[in-house]
């Protein structure tokens, strides 16, 4: 199963993919790219990924989901690649029989993501200049 | 394996340890039994660069977080992670399951 993606990420595709007679509550959650904590001088971030092992613990928090929630149905892509300010840089669709289920389930997924998923960001400046993005949101120093 | 019997790792760099050491891959041989932690050592002291790489860096053998104390086995991938973009995970085991004939946990 593949949860990575270089293409504009499409939520109508997530939410499809989840939808189903048992759903009375879903949630949608989109991370987009902003223009930067600092100066606000970010036009892109550009995503990079140790990709199979990306796909390996998306399937590992999904399979946690199903274990802590089940019949809840989860759909999740990262883009990877450079994504502009204001463009989505994840997309997760979560189903459940009942909203509590869909908020938390949404919510797990965001953060396990966050804390598990190997994925980097560096954020391209207005100037032409780039530098990583440490997990604090600062710059990394001699970087760039 | 024997005690001492060499075998070959390959050790992969992302993102800005990619860039430290001017590569994204490497292979690199050990004698075993081996840790992920000595591998970080000798990646460290041999190669250009990566000393700037962190003492303690996350690290994930065959796709899977793990801590500096899980073995490697000959044929295994070594990823260095540079911290992730959204916090320091907590490794989940200390050696991998992937590729083992043991069941996985």
């Amino acid at each position: 199963m593949t949860f990575h993606t270089r293409d504009a990420l499409v939520l109508d595709a997530l939410l499809a993919h989840v939808a189903g007679p048992g759903a009375g509550g879903t949630c949608a959650f989109l991370g987009t790219v902003r223009n930067g904590a600092g100066e606000g001088d970010v036009t892109a971030i550009e995503y990079s990924g140790h990709e199979p092992m990306v796909d390996a613990e998306f399937s590992r928090i999904l399979a946690e989901v199903g274990e802590r929630w089940p019949g809840v149905r989860v759909a999740v892509r990262h883009r990877l690649g450079l994504v502009p300010v204001g463009a989505a840089s994840i997309a997760i669709a979560v189903a459940a029989p009942h909203r509590a289920e869909a908020f938390a389930a949404c919510r797990y997924v965001i953060e396990a993501v966050k804390t598990r998923v190997p994925v980097w960001k560096k954020e391209h400046h207005a100037d032409g200049t780039a530098t990583w993005v440490d997990p604090s949101g600062h710059p990394v120093v001699g970087s760039g | 394996m024997r005690n001492g019997t060499p075998g070959t790792v390959r050790v992969r760099f992302f993102a800005r340890y990619a860039e430290l050491v001017g590569r994204e891959e490497t292979a690199l041989t050990v004698p075993f039994p081996a840790t992920v932690g000595d591998v970080v050592r000798r990646i460290r002291a041999e190669l250009p660069g990566g000393a700037d790489i962190p003492e303690r860096p996350l690290t994930a053998v065959n796709s899977r977080h793990v801590r500096l104390e899980a073995s490697v086995q000959d044929g295994d991938e070594v990823a260095l992670l540079p911290p992730l973009a959204g916090g320091c995970p907590a490794p989940v085991a200390t050696r991998p399951p992937a590729r083992r004939s043991s069941p996985s946990r």
